[in-house]
């Protein structure tokens, strides 16, 4: 794995897409899906990445967190330039570096909350003595240490979102991606889990990038990005964000003083 | 964020992980992932069960036999055997031309010689009708081959008048009921006079054991002639000179060592003849449908968790670990279907043991068939891993 850069700064972009193209198919099948995307993540913000079905949003997802090769551009996450590498070299990367939640939340239903947060730091390599307690701590701060040996079957959709939440978080990613993380939620677990990615998010060491079509969720974002067909339309910081980063902004200001 | 709310304490949290500490979670979750389908896992031990049983029965039988056919011979002692040129398996005898005790005698280093009688002959039954009988005749005082597993009555009984030994496996074929049962063979008034157990005969003709004069009258053998002499060699006596000298005073016979002729009565029977395809064919097809029916579950399971896999993979699963999965599923089948399948196994064996199948299994097979069940898990998981080692990470977007 080449790595461009040492330790990067909190302002630095953690993950830094340039020129994005992907072409699926041959010949008269041919589909260009992603037509040269531009996209960095900082640290400490929450991104949507919106766009109607077809846009490429998935597939831009799967590019930027690593498990989807991209025709042309290139890739840097966590200072780490993806291409050239093998799949095996990505799977490390992704282990290290990135955390996924996903839909449909792709818990193993055979194992517990605990469990499941588990295997996330096994599949790191060798599994820490301290395991069990990194994964305890991971779902206590996902509100959730009352249900640690609950198997899936028995958790309701906003707690299954919040163990993926833990699983993704246990790992210590500098990305974490989401698709569609409100999708299968009602409501008030949907804000609920928007409530913890956007909280999860002002870790400054880390870049928050969610896939939604649910606008219910927009005032947790800090950016939020338009896709379609294949390029971004928009990319923008909504009014509240950018109060939100002016009065912290302030605040530090005043702190310096 | 609800963390704050729901603190809890370092010992509280390693409470939590009690029982999974330093356990890695790829056998947690092959182990989970092949208990939680009970029913694919019970195909899943039929298969295994079905070949473990028929695998055992096909091995315990080859050794049963390979026992069954070298039992006289492992019953001498002696270090060489004089037999009749040709002679393909020990219990198909005939008899040597005669006096030849005495040529082996005279050849330096030979400690001693002792003839042993075998041949076919026709027992006629006390109610009627007749079978055909292994005659044995040794004389056993002087070091020869002496009646083994004697249950009822004595060997020493078998130096009285017309007295034989036979075993207790062919009382019906024979029609006795135990001692003093009478019987004729070749024109000759016998009575049984010891009555052996399990010493079962791979030609499926019971033996009768005798004295070594007894058993020449019934065989129509002269007084020098038997079917072989056991030579015992001096201590300390070159076997191998020993043989080369023997047999250049005996041209007309063959001179063995005792394991060459094991090893060849052995042989005969099991690569010469369609009772050794027989019993290869059936363990060849026990291994196939092990392989079939382990491969086919596990790649039926490998499908059902295929969402689970890419998810792994999407976590950042290397390959290896993956498969480790799969291995670990498979290895823990075998295990499972072996100890079902073994206890199955001994249960039949069991209830064999007192028929004219002559099954054995030993400490060392047993240890054979659970690696080769193992192994043919193993194999059976390839299908699996080619499934999983497939698998588009990315499809866990769109799922």
């Amino acid at each position: 794995m080449s790595q461009s850069k040492g330790a990067k700064s909190s302002a630095e972009p953690l993950l830094v897409a340039k020129n994005i193209i992907k072409v699926f198919g041959t010949g008269a099948g041919e589909v260009q899906v992603l037509k040269g995307v531009d996209l960095d993540l900082k640290p400490g913000e929450l991104t949507l990445l919106m766009g109607p079905s077809g846009s490429g949003k998935t597939t831009l997802l799967s590019i930027l967190g690593c498990i989807l090769r991209e025709t042309s551009g290139t890739l840097e996450v966590a200072g780490y330039k993806t291409s050239g590498m093998s799949a095996e070299a990505m799977a490390n990367l992704r282990r290290h570096h990135v955390g996924f939640v996903f839909q449909s939340y792709n818990l193993f239903p055979t194992l517990t909350a605990v469990e499941n947060v588990m295997l996330a730091l096994d599949v790191r390599g060798r599994m820490p003595a301290d395991a069990p307690l990194k994964a305890t701590k991971a779902l206590e701060s996902v509100g959730l240490s009352h249900r640690i040996n609950t198997y899936p079957s028995k958790l309701s959709g906003g707690e299954k979102q919040r163990v993926a939440i833990a699983r993704a978080l246990a790992g210590s990613p500098s990305v974490m991606l989401a698709d569609e993380p409100t999708a299968a939620l009602d409501s008030e677990n949907g804000q609920a889990v928007m409530q913890l990615m956007s909280d999860v998010s002002k870790d400054n060491s880390r870049a928050v990038l969610a896939v939604t079509h649910d606008h219910r969720i927009l005032k947790y974002a800090d950016r939020i990005i338009r896709i379609e067909d294949g390029v971004i339309s928009t990319d923008e910081r909504p009014k509240a964000a950018q109060e939100r980063a002016a009065k912290a902004a302030k605040l530090a200001e005043t702190a310096a003083e | 964020m609800q963390a704050s709310s729901a603190a809890m304490d370092g010992a509280e949290a390693a409470a939590a992980g009690k029982g999974t500490r330093r356990l890695r979670m790829a056998p947690k979750l092959a182990y989970r992932n092949l208990f939680h389908d009970r029913i694919s896992l019970f195909v899943t031990l039929i298969g295994i069960v079905f070949s473990v049983v028929l695998l055992s029965f096909q091995s315990g039988i080859y050794l049963g036999i390979e026992r069954t056919i070298a039992a006289v011979i492992d019953q001498t002692k002696g270090e060489l055997w004089v037999l009749p040129i040709g002679t393909k398996s020990v219990d198909d005898p005939s008899l040597l031309p005669g006096r030849e005790k005495y040529s082996v005698l005279s050849v330096p280093g030979v400690k001693n010689v002792e003839t042993l009688a075998m041949g076919f002959s026709r027992w006629r039954k006390q109610h009627g009708g007749a079978t055909t009988v292994l005659v044995v005749g040794s004389d056993w005082n002087s070091g020869g081959l002496k009646p083994w597993n004697v249950i009822e009555g004595s060997v020493d009984e078998l130096a009285a008048p017309k007295a034989v030994a036979v075993d207790k496996t062919y009382f019906k074929d024979l029609d006795v009921e135990g001692l003093g049962a009478p019987a004729e063979v070749n024109g000759m008034t016998v009575t049984v006079g010891a009555v052996t157990n399990k010493i079962r005969s791979f030609t499926t003709m019971p033996y009768v054991f005798t004295t070594l004069q007894r058993a020449q009258i019934m065989l129509g053998a002269n007084k020098e002639q038997g079917s072989y002499n056991l030579v015992t060699v001096e201590d300390g006596a070159d076997v191998d000179k020993v043989q080369e000298d023997i047999q250049a005073r005996l041209p007309d016979a063959e001179v063995l060592k005792r394991d060459t002729f094991r090893s060849r009565s052995i042989n005969y029977w099991l690569f010469h003849t369609a009772a050794g395809s027989g019993l290869i064919a059936g363990t060849a097809l026990a291994i196939i449908v092990g392989i079939v029916i382990v491969a086919q579950t596990l790649y039926a399971s490998t499908k059902d968790h295929l969402n689970e896999f890419a998810t792994l993979r999407a976590l950042g699963a290397s390959a290896g670990y993956i498969i480790q999965v799969i291995l670990l599923q498979a290895l823990f089948s075998a295990i499972v279907g072996y100890g079902l399948g073994m206890a199955l196994t001994l249960a039949i064996f069991k209830a064999a043991e007192n028929t004219t199948l002559n099954v054995v299994m030993t400490p060392g097979l047993a240890g054979v068939l659970f690696l080769l069940t193992i192994a043919m898990c193993m194999l059976a998981a390839i299908s699996a891993i080619f499934k999983v080692i497939r698998i588009d990470p990315a499809g866990v977007f769109s799922r």
